[in-house]
Order: structure tokens, then C-alpha cells, then sequence
């Protein structure tokens, strides 16, 4: 079983005692310790159950590449599933969790899968539940819901808070081992912006544990040295427990730092989010070690030879008392050396080549340690812990040639450069024959704005293996043992039976078999990408990081072709998964996304308005007084509105000036009426199109004078018409002589409405608003209430009505000033809900009611909006087309049901007949439908075919649960048809 | 009665670098061609000059800065953007030109302190570590547009549409936040 | 994300900064135009996988529209340029030319 060493380790303080929980049961670790490092100290080898089989797991390596030795962390509100113990600092009072399994980590019902593993091959899912297929909904899903799942899922809100940051720089390094920090000392000097990323705590990767000696150094000491020059340059930034998680187009980077995991609730962001764009990447991003593919090769204990040697060189933590090594490389020898350095015993190397040779297999044998050449292993004996291993020849398929007790398993297939934030930006990949491995080809680097490369492996990423290439690169000597030739071996042994391939892991999280792959393969699947979704290989949270270059090997071998020809899988970032807290960063709460907020906001907000979104802003639907539904709410606001006055903010209506000697000719081009012969001080109604000719939007224009002209806009067609006004003026009639500016908030507005809206305006006094002075569809300018304003005399509700516009900054004062005046005569803010009542009652249109981007002004009977006399305007040509000048066209008409009631919203009515899907055919649809509380029933609109000429026809409109809701064709209009009461 | 008010009259937060609204402002926008003679000459009368491409001069409590090709905005005091406005439209008369009162549509926020640069590295996509004194940085602060510039030594202006104003102050406090500070 | 370069104000802005409005250099057909003329203006878009001409605006920022010409496949940007022309000025031309040597040209 693992332990503590009484001395040793690298990154440890013994002095710093800390506690922690695993499932509950209290242990303790130091200062320094990744929950991995401490679980293992504390003699904990089984850390959790497989997905699939429930299979005891122990952790299998130390860092990134874990694909088993995921917990639970934390405690409500701050519980976060799949936390890689490997990678995850140790602090105190921290409360982990074994996942999948239960009801405990020892015993385990779900563990049963293992035995029924025949039942499960590649697929299964696939090919158990197709038939018969009321079971999927009854039988199947629920059972694959309950066990699904990597962990639980936190319920509660996160309280901890997330940020992002932005940062640039020349170089951008991608790993702080010695190849990154030799980088990055280059670049450094050459007076480039640097910065380094490290997604461990610690500098120096490998070097610092395998040793070796750098340009007359020791390793350690060369690291150091490097960090302390690195430090010293104001032009370089290091930051470590960062991970570069992804590289993206034109040199986008995203970083992942942990800033406050280890200390929950200090008010420092848990995460921050790096977007860096950098000029290029260098990826010193290291290498992973191989599994080798034995049965048994997953039973707590068996682990990457490199793990074994972190552990205890890094945390003086032995993974077992006897560790026998299995390995098909010399690398792997420095793990049984280490081993004997701590006094650990070494029964034997089982060394897969026939003839290994070189000083570090020479000083194994020098040692005493038994080599067994050519040799494997036929299976791991244990259960839930390794109790020994069986050994066999590796040609052979099996046969036990000796049984070894042991403990620990340290394994090792061979290393694979680290070519993910190469690949994921289109980095190209080349077979490198002799070690067996996926390296870059820096022939085809990934590109950029400018063409030329974004990146640049150095390192065990760019291929080298040793510290002497590595520094060899880096223009800098050094010296490490020399290693002879690797041998590849992708299973163990070579003719392995199906016995044994049934138990040999490739991905361990999703308990992926040598069998499994072999299957796919008989059962056609040659894509290597199709494989990986078949099998599920390479799909588990540490995305195949240990499992891909064997499950492909074996792919390839299933299907008869070379490794290069199979390919991988593509990389895709995150190299590891990323909080969501951090992609989301500061957009939570208050700032999910902006509030737009009219000046008078807090008002409205005091007197608890029910709001309605509309785009951004929040607008009062209706302000329910006590007891009041919002319903009554709007009733009571339209009826006072009518009876008396009503107050509306109007503020978020969009209004640009459009000025310029051109300025006309513009807007003649821009409205399908005329604008142009608009006269100073009067105000016109108009539509605009796209080029398609359907309707966009609609509002009055103004002329303000000679050369200028005030544009109204939907409250939520602002910046999008203003946006589309400068696209016509900068990308089409660049000629033309015209300026805008979108004034939507410069001004606050407020509609006064009813019958004594004159008298309340003459009440705050200032400015003539007589019928005389200020006719309908005119305005003025002057000061009311002591305040600079513009009086616009407009209606939308068919009511005497002013809109009146003040320098924002006013708004408040205007809006209070009209209500505390307007007491007298009984005023009231009303909402957009009884603004909607109002215009429908009157038959006015509403742009995304009865508009919804297929509709033309014509649909509407709006032709009187649409100029004759003009040669062209946007969405002219478009109306030409047969199409749109089809009779068969819906159009708008009024409806009334014929008992009274509200038309459901968005219903059709239907016609004779089936169309070829076999629906209904239809014949028209409701646009818009309400409770009128003026005429005390139901009013709509809709568009209907040949609508205005079945004025008095009945159709129907199926509703709900077979309802169907009569209703008859009227007019539009449904109050004050002669605008008596608007003008006044 | 009748006082105006800004968007968020005043509101402050304090973190590792200090937050302020800046109440009213006076801002004027100005589209015209820059090269104008006109133009030069009425700007020069307020001590200022046609600013260059994205720079920003100030002079005797005003600035001009550069906004487009074709637009600049003039900050003044609020009592005197009216007026202001008048008399640029006044000398811009003969010419294709817009000149309009925007004071009331915008919101101005001081970010100041040692690491004031660190709260707006968090919501903009802009080197702040490059942007020199005198630069009108047009750019994004998180979802919303902003106008950028270093106002003194440690402080950086920001103004955004009024409308956003609560949004941006929520950003600002958010990004400045104790314990939020960048090693 | 892509950056590019504003040529009205010369900040190299990010595409957040950005807006995209579709293929440049389309001709506008109004009223009297073809069916046909007028189909291609409204519907018919190159969408090369290679050289393409493209309209951005600069929307958080100078508010400009500008063009660019840039590789689908690969991203490479050959140059941005004034949004008031009527096709791709003879430098951008040229650097697409010494870069994609057999490329078919504009049009």
C-alpha cells in the first residue's frame, strides 16, 4: 500500500500540517500536496469507481493526463463534481468525495456491470435499445438517466466569483518546464513582450525530477537561476497555475488561472480567464507517458512509471512497498533507480524489448534489480489494490512463466508529445517511427493574420524526448543518461487472448477495452473519429489524454494499416475543462448583460411596475396598484387614459437626426413614402423596408428644418436603423451630403394622452398648446415647466395627445412635474400593455406584432405609405416581384369573435382541405388580440386571406384542446373610426 | 424644481482602485470635415486644436477629441454645452456639418489609483499597457460601447451611453473589487 | 477571433469590436432591373472557400464600415481597406497575388 516517506520530497513542507476529508473519513496531508499526492500519503490507493463497470480505480498518474482519480469537492453551495486530484492543490479542511458508486466506495451495487462486462461490449447502447421502442421511454431512459453522469451536480448558486482579463504580448509561452523557461529567457533578451504560462504551481516539468544537468547546473538549480533572470525582466510576466487551455485563430490564447481554489471565501476570484492575444505561441507544453495495455492494467496500484517517481521524488510518497516496472522503454528505469534510492524494493523490470541496452538499463542490472527481457504481463492479480503479477513472454499469448507479489505496478508504453494547442488552431501532426509518437510537423505550422506561423513546439512537445536534445534546441548544453531505442508494444502480451483483451484498459474513465476498439473495427468502423463516438474512447473528461495513441494503435492494427494512415482524433480546446464560472466571468447577477434604463427607471421601479423586456430596456407593462391584477391594472390605465389623461414614458423611442443638403433625397430613399416635401414644424407617419421590400420599421419623421429632419424609431429599432442608415450613406451613396446622430438618449420623452392632456400641459404652463397654435401632426419648441422642451402633437392611441421631449437629464423633473400637476386631473402613468390596447383598438399596426419579417406594407393596407411618384426607394424593386403583388396575399383585417372572448394569440384559421403533409390548410392568422375595455370585448387582428373583401364572414380558429373560436371579419379599426377625439 | 440630474448622480464605489460617476457633463458632437478651416478656427478660439487621429487635446477645463474621420466630441462644463453647441453651429453654418448636444446621452466614470489600468484590462479588449497619454480608445467594456483615455496620471476616463450607465458602474465596482487585483 | 485593422481610425480591434455585414462589393439593382440582376444583388453570394471580400463595421469603435480581404480557408487577412470603392484597389490586389499565386482574381 502507498505511504508517506519519513523524508524527502521536493515540494512538501512538513511543518505545514494540513487536514482533510476523503468520503468523510478525516486524513491529513502537507503544505505543497496535490489531493492526489496527499490521498496516496495517506495510504488511500483506491480512489474511485469506473463509469461503466464500476471497477475500483486508483489515481494513475500526476497530473493533467488522471483519468480515474476524480472526487467530489467541497460542500454544498461551493460542491464541484470531477475534480482532478492530481491537479488540485491540497488546502485545509478541504472535503472531497468518491464518485460512482453505491452505497459506498468498498461495496458497491452498480460493481455487478463488471461481471455482466459481455452485455456491455462497444455500442451497447446502440444496439440495446432500439426495440421495442415504448421501452426507451418506459424502461431504458429511466434507468439511463439514474446512472449517467459524472458525479452529482451542484444545486445551489456559486458564491464565488469569476473574472476575466485581456493581455498582449510578442511571445506567449505555453509550459514552464526548462524547454519553456529557455524560450522564454530567448525571448526575454531579445526585448519581446513575454509571457509565460505554467498550469502547475511548480517551474521546471520533468527536469526537476528526473535530473540531469544544464549548462554546468544541476537541473534545480538551473530552473532557479532561470526564473530568477526571468523575474528581473520588466518585459517578461510569469504566471504560474495557469493552464493555456486553448490557441485559436490570429493568435488567440486562452489562459486558465486558479487564483483563490485553495482559499474559498477570501474575496479573491476563484478563477480568472486570460484572453491573451500573443504574436506567437511557443507550446513547451511537455509530454505524457503511455499505459501499456495488459489485463488488469487498471486495478488500483498500476500506474504511469513517471507518476510513481513524482510521487516520491516530488511528495516522498511511496505507491507501494514492491513495484515491479513494466516498461517498453529505458525511462522508465530511472523509476525502479529512484525506487531503490528510497529504499523501496524492485522484484523485477519486465522490459517488453528482447535486447535493451544503455547505462540506465546497465545500472539497473548493476543494482541487483532483476531484468526480464522480452518479456510482459499476463495479468494484474487484486482487486481492489495489486497483489502481484503474472509474467509471460511478450511474443507469446499468455502462459504464466512466473507470478511476482507486488504492490505497484509503474508502467510504462512510451511518451507522446503534448500537440494539442499546436493542433487546435491547425497545427499539422507527423509519425515519428521511431518512438513511436504523434509529433509536430513544423513544416505545416499552424497560420495566422499575416500568414506565417502562430506557434512553435520546442521541447518533449516538438519530439525530444531527452534533456540533451531539448537544451540542444535551446542552444544550450547539457547533459542527461543516454537511452537506447523504445519498442512499441500496444498489447501486452502480443497474443493476447480474447480472456485477456476483455480486461486490457485503454480509456479508463469510460472503460474502453482493447476488445471493445477490436469490435468496432470488425463492425466496419475504419474512421478513427466515427471509432472514438462508437466506443466512447477519448471521450471522458480527460479526453483521451492516456488512451488515444493505443486505442488507435490497436485501430490500426485491427484494420490492417499503419498508424499514420489511421490519424488521431482531432484536439480540441480546452486542453482540460474549464469552469463555467470563468468562460462566464463577470456577466452573472446584475451585469448578465446590460440594462438600459430610461431616466425616469427608478421611478417606475418604486412604484412596483410589472416590466416587459423590450431589447434591452425594461418597460413599465402596467403598474398594479394593491390587490390589483395586472390585468385590472391595464384596464384601469386605458379607461383613465381615455377618460382622462395618461402618462407614458416614451423614452426608449428611438430618435436620429438626419441632416445635410442631401439629407431629403436620403430619407426619400430610405421611408416608401415621400419625406423630402415634409414641411418645416410638421410631422409624417412612415415605413420603412429592406431590400426585400419587407416592413422594418415605422415612426414619425419631423422636419426640423431646412436641412434636417428628425427620425422616430421603434424603442427597439434604434441602433439597429441608425446602423443601417450609415451602412446606405458609407457603403452606398458615399456622395451624398448627409450626417446622422442617434439622439435616443439625449432625450427623454413622455407621451401625455386623453382628453385633458391639454389642460395638464397648460397647468405646467410655458408653452402655447392650443389646437391653434400646435396642430395636429405639428410640434414646437419652447420651455415647459421651466424646462427646455419640444412638443410633438402625435397620437398612438387615438386620444388628444402630446409627446413631449426633454434633455434626459430632465426626465425625472418633467415626469414627476406631470404627475404631481396632473393629480388635479386625474393622471396616471400607464404601461406598454394599455399603449398595445390602445393602438389596437385603433387599428394601428405594430412593427414585430403584425410585422414579423415576411410581411410588406402592402399586407397591411398600407398603400397610401407608399409613393408613387418615387423612382426608387429600398425595398421598391423587391415589390415588383410576382410574389408580392399576389392577390392570394394575406392582409389585414379586424376580428371579433362572435361571443365576445379573446382570441387566443397566434392562432390560424383554417380552410377547406389538407395540404400535401397532410395539415389543415389555413387561411389566415391572429396578429395581435386583446380585452378591449372600451368596447368590453375581445378585439384582434390578423392577416387574412382576401381578408378586407369578407368584411362580415365568420371563420374559425381551432384553439386548444379542440376549441374552436369563431370569429368575424371587420374593420381594423374599432374606435373613433373619423379621429374626432385625436383632434381636438 | 426642475434640477438636472445624471445618470447615476454621482454614485462611487471604492475597491483597489476608486470608481466615480462623474455627474454632468457637458459633451458635444461635431461631424463635419475635419480639415475645416472653420472648424480650426472656432476650436482654436476655446484654446484647443482639430485633434489628430484618436488623440484627445484639452485645454482650460475642455477637451476635444477624435472620434471617426469625420466626428470629434467636445467635453465642457453641462452649464455651458448648450451654449457651446450654438456657437459651433454657428461657425460650422455655412458648411455640411452636424453639431448636437449629447450631453444628456452619455455617462462619465473616473477609474483612478495605482490600478486603475487593471479594472478596465478586465472588460476591454484593448493593450492598456501600450495606450499612450492623449489616445481616445473607442472600444467595448464588456457588452457595451466605451470611450477610453488616460484623464491624468493613475486615472483613466470612461464614457458610455447613459442608458448603461447602472451596467457600467456595475462592471467597474465588479472589476474592481478588493482581492481582484493582478499579481 | 479575428483582429483587424480599422483603416479609418488604425486600431487593430478584435471581432468583438466588430461587426460583420456579409460580401463586398455587391452591385445595387433598383427598380427597372432584371429578375435576374436583381436576384444575384439580393441572393447570390460567392462564398468562396479562399479569397473573399468582406464588409465589417467597426461598431464598438470609430462606427466605420470598412472591407477586408481575407482567406476563408486559412484566416490570412490581405489587407482591410476604404468601404467607398467600387472594387478591391490595386494594392490589395497585388498583396493577394503575391501571396495566392493562382488565384483566379477578382470577379
Amino acid at each position: 500500500m502507498s505511504t508517506r516517506l519519513p523524508k524527502g520530497g521536493r515540494l512538501i513542507d512538513r511543518s505545514k500540517s494540513l487536514s482533510f476529508t476523503f468520503s468523510g473519513q478525516p486524513l491529513r496531508g502537507f503544505a505543497g500536496d496535490t489531493l492526489a499526492s496527499a490521498l496516496l500519503g495517506a495510504g488511500q490507493t483506491m480512489v474511485g469507481r469506473s463509469f461503466k463497470y464500476h471497477r475500483p480505480r486508483g489515481i494513475v498518474a500526476s497530473g493533467a493526463e488522471e483519468p480515474n482519480a476524480l472526487v467530489g469537492l467541497g460542500r454544498n453551495a461551493r460542491f464541484e463534481p470531477d475534480q482532478r486530484t492530481t491537479t488540485t492543490e491540497l488546502f485545509e479542511g478541504a472535503e472531497t468525495t468518491s464518485q460512482n458508486h453505491w452505497p459506498s466506495l468498498k461495496f458497491d451495487v452498480g460493481a455487478i456491470n463488471d461481471k455482466l462486462y459481455r452485455l456491455f461490449p462497444a455500442g451497447f447502447y446502440y444496439k440495446t435499445f432500439m426495440f421495442p421502442r415504448f421501452a426507451w421511454k418506459h424502461v431504458f431512459e429511466p434507468i439511463v438517466r439514474q446512472s449517467a453522469g459524472l458525479g452529482a451536480v451542484p444545486k445551489e448558486r456559486d458564491p464565488d466569483r469569476y473574472e476575466q482579463a485581456y493581455a498582449y504580448c510578442d511571445v506567449l509561452v505555453a509550459g514552464g518546464g526548462v524547454a519553456g523557461l529557455a524560450a522564454a529567457l530567448k525571448a526575454g533578451r531579445a526585448g519581446k513582450r513575454v509571457i509565460v504560462l505554467e498550469q502547475t504551481p511548480h517551474w521546471g516539468g520533468r527536469a526537476v525530477v528526473d535530473g540531469g544537468q544544464i549548462d554546468g547546473l544541476d537541473a534545480e538549480a538551473w530552473v532557479k537561476d532561470a526564473l530568477q533572470k526571468l523575474e528581473s525582466m520588466e518585459n517578461v510576466t510569469l504566471r504560474n497555475r495557469t493552464m493555456a487551455a486553448g490557441l485559436h485563430d490570429h493568435g488567440y490564447v486562452i489562459g486558465y488561472q486558479s487564483v483563490g481554489d485553495t482559499t474559498p471565501g477570501d474575496g479573491r476570484p476563484r478563477h480568472r480567464l486570460w484572453r491573451i492575444r500573443a504574436g506567437l505561441t511557443i507550446t513547451a507544453t511537455g509530454a505524457i507517458e503511455r499505459p501499456l495495455s495488459f489485463a488488469g492494467n487498471d486495478i488500483p496500484g498500476v500506474m504511469l512509471a513517471s507518476a510513481v517517481r513524482d510521487y516520491l521524488v516530488n511528495w516522498a510518497v511511496s505507491c507501494g512497498d514492491r513495484t515491479v516496472v513494466v516498461t517498453n522503454n529505458d525511462d522508465a528505469y530511472r523509476t525502479a533507480l529512484a525506487l531503490l534510492d528510497a529504499g523501496l524494493a524492485v522484484p523485477a523490470i519486465i522490459d517488453a524489448r528482447d535486447m535493451p541496452a544503455g547505462p540506465l538499463v546497465d545500472e539497473a542490472r548493476r543494482r541487483g534489480i532483476k531484468v526480464m527481457e522480452g518479456h510482459g504481463i499476463t495479468r494484474v492479480l487484486g482487486k481492489t489494490n495489486v497483489t502481484g503479477v503474472e509474467i509471460c513472454r511478450q511474443a507469446g499469448e499468455g502462459s504464466v512463466v512466473k507470478q511476482i507479489d507486488c504492490d505497484c505496478v509503474a508502467m510504462s508504453g512510451g511518451w507522446s508529445p503534448v500537440v494539442h494547442l499546436w493542433s487546435h488552431c491547425g497545427g499539422k501532426l507527423t509519425w515519428d517511427e521511431a518512438h513511436a509518437m504523434f509529433r509536430p510537423d513544423t513544416t505545416r505550422p499552424p497560420t495566422g493574420a499575416d500568414g506565417g506561423p502562430i506557434a512553435q513546439p520546442v521541447g518533449a512537445a516538438n519530439g525530444h524526448l531527452r534533456l540533451s536534445e531539448i537544451m540542444d534546441e535551446a542552444g544550450i548544453g547539457a547533459a542527461s543518461d543516454e537511452e537506447g531505442p523504445m519498442a512499441p508494444v500496444w498489447l501486452m502480451p502480443a497474443g493476447a487472448p480474447d480472456a485477456l483483451r476483455f480486461k486490457a484498459f485503454l480509456d479508463y474513465q469510460n472503460d474502453v477495452k482493447v476488445s471493445d476498439v477490436q469490435l468496432a473495427a470488425r463492425e466496419g468502423y475504419e474512421s478513427v473519429e466515427h471509432t472514438k463516438r462508437y466506443t466512447t474512447l477519448g471521450m471522458a473528461t480527460d479526453q483521451g489524454k492516456l488512451s488515444n495513441i493505443n486505442g488507435l494503435a490497436i485501430l490500426s492494427d485491427a484494420l490492417g494499416r499503419p498508424i499514420p494512415a489511421t490519424g488521431t482524433t482531432t484536439f480540441r480546446p480546452p486542453y482540460t475543462p474549464i469552469s463555467f464560472g470563468a468562460v462566464t466571468g463577470e456577466a452573472r447577477g446584475e451585469i448578465f448583460q446590460p440594462l438600459r434604463r430610461t431616466p425616469m427607471h427608478e421611478w417606475h421601479e418604486a412604484r412596483g411596475a410589472h416590466w416587459e423586456p423590450v431589447g434591452l430596456w425594461r418597460r413599465p407593462y402596467c403598474y398594479p396598484r394593491s390587490g390589483e391584477s395586472h390585468r385590472d391594472a391595464v384596464n384601469r390605465e386605458i379607461t383613465n387614459t381615455r377618460t382622462n389623461v395618461g402618462l407614458l414614458d416614451a423614452s426608449t423611442l428611438g430618435k436620429i437626426v438626419v441632416k445635410g443638403p442631401d439629407a431629403g433625397k436620403f430619407l426619400d430613399m430610405l421611408y416608401t413614402n415621400m419625406m423630402s416635401n415634409l414641411a418645416v414644424g410638421k410631422c409624417r407617419y412612415g415605413l420603412m423596408c429592406n431590400e426585400n421590400g419587407f416592413l422594418m420599421d415605422d415612426g414619425v419623421v419631423v422636419r426640423l428644418s431646412e436641412d434636417s429632419w428628425l427620425c422616430h424609431t421603434t424603442s427597439g429599432g434604434a441602433d439597429r436603423i441608425h446602423a443601417w442608415m450609415e451602412d446606405w450613406l458609407q457603403c452606398e451613396w458615399w456622395d451624398w451630403k448627409v450626417y446622422t446622430a442617434n439622439l435616443t438618449e439625449q432625450y427623454a420623452q413622455v407621451a401625455v394622452v386623453g382628453p385633458k392632456a391639454r389642460d395638464l400641459l397648460e397647468k405646467l404652463g410655458g408653452m402655447d398648446v392650443s389646437k391653434e397654435a400646435l396642430p395636429f401632426m405639428q410640434y414646437v419648441e419652447g420651455t415647459l415647466a421651466g424646462i427646455p422642451a419640444r412638443i410633438f402633437r402625435i397620437s398612438f392611441s387615438g386620444e388628444l395627445s402630446y409627446e413631449i421631449a426633454v434633455p434626459a437629464s430632465y426626465g425625472l423633473a418633467l415626469w414627476e412635474a406631470l404627475n404631481s400637476e396632473g393629480a388635479a386631473f386625474g393622471a396616471m402613468p400607464y404601461g406598454t400593455e394599455a399603449l398595445h390596447v390602445m393602438r389596437a383598438e385603433k387599428g394601428f399596426i405594430m412593427i414585430g406584432d403584425e410585422t414579423d419579417g415576411t410581411v410588406i406594407p402592402q399586407d397591411l393596407n398600407l398603400n397610401w405609405a407608399i409613393s408613387k411618384k418615387k423612382e426608387d426607394f429600398l425595398g421598391k424593386r423587391a415589390m415588383e416581384r410576382s410574389h408580392m403583388t399576389d392577390p392570394e396575399r394575406w392582409k389585414l383585417v379586424g376580428l371579433e369573435t362572435v361571443d365576445g372572448s379573446v382570441l387566443p394569440d397566434g392562432v390560424y384559421a383554417v380552410a377547406e382541405g389538407h395540404n400535401a403533409n397532410g395539415q389543415r390548410n389555413v387561411q389566415g392568422r391572429v396578429t395581435s388580440t386583446y380585452y378591449s375595455p372600451t368596447l368590453k370585448r375581445g378585439i384582434a387582428m390578423g392577416l387574412v386571406k382576401h381578408g378586407p373583401e369578407r368584411t362580415g364572414e365568420v371563420i374559425d380558429f381551432p384553439g386548444d384542446n379542440g376549441a374552436v373560436h369563431q370569429a368575424r371579419i371587420v374593420d381594423p379599426c374599432f374606435y373613433d373610426k373619423d379621429g374626432e377625439k385625436q383632434n381636438v | 424644481m426642475s434640477e438636472p440630474v445624471s445618470a447615476l448622480n454621482g454614485a462611487k464605489a471604492q475597491g483597489f482602485a476608486q470608481v466615480a460617476e462623474q455627474g454632468l457633463k457637458g459633451m458635444i458632437a461635431i461631424r463635419c470635415d475635419l480639415e475645416s478651416k472653420s472648424l480650426a478656427k472656432v476650436v482654436k478660439g476655446m484654446g484647443l486644436s482639430v485633434p489628430a487621429q484618436r488623440r484627445i487635446v484639452t485645454a482650460e477645463g475642455r477637451a476635444l477629441a477624435w472620434m471617426s474621420p469625420d466626428e470629434l466630441l467636445l467635453l465642457c462644463d453641462y452649464a455651458d454645452a448648450s451654449g457651446v453647441t450654438a456657437q459651433l453651429a454657428e461657425a460650422l453654418a455655412k458648411e455640411h456639418a452636424l453639431v448636437t448636444d449629447v450631453s444628456d446621452a452619455r455617462a462619465l466614470f473616473r477609474v483612478s489609483g495605482e490600478k486603475a489600468d487593471q479594472v478596465l484590462m478586465k472588460l476591454c479588449p484593448v493593450d492598456f499597457e501600450t495606450l499612450p497619454e492623449g489616445e481616445m480608445r473607442r472600444t467595448r467594456a464588456a457588452q457595451v460601447a466605451a470611450a477610453i483615455w488616460r484623464s491624468g496620471s493613475e486615472e483613466l476616463s470612461i464614457i458610455c451611453f447613459r442608458s448603461v450607465a447602472g451596467y457600467m458602474m456595475g462592471l467597474l465596482e465588479v472589476s474592481a473589487r478588493q482581492g481582484g487585483e493582478i499579481a | 477571433m479575428l483582429t483587424l485593422t480599422c483603416p479609418y481610425c488604425g486600431v487593430t480591434a478584435e471581432e468583438t469590436e466588430l461587426a460583420p455585414g456579409g460580401e463586398a462589393h455587391l452591385k445595387r439593382f433598383g427598380p427597372g432591373s432584371s429578375d435576374e440582376e436583381f436576384e444575384s444583388y439580393m441572393f447570390a453570394r460567392k462564398n468562396p472557400k479562399g479569397v473573399h471580400f468582406e464588409r465589417w463595421r467597426h461598431a464598438n469603435g470609430c462606427g466605420k464600415w470598412f472591407l477586408a480581404a481575407r482567406c476563408t480557408a486559412t484566416l490570412e487577412v490581405f489587407g482591410t481597406y476604404s468601404a467607398q470603392t467600387k472594387e478591391p484597389p490595386a494594392d490589395i490586389i497585388a498583396a493577394i497575388k503575391a501571396k495566392r499565386p493562382g488565384w483566379e482574381g477578382y470577379k
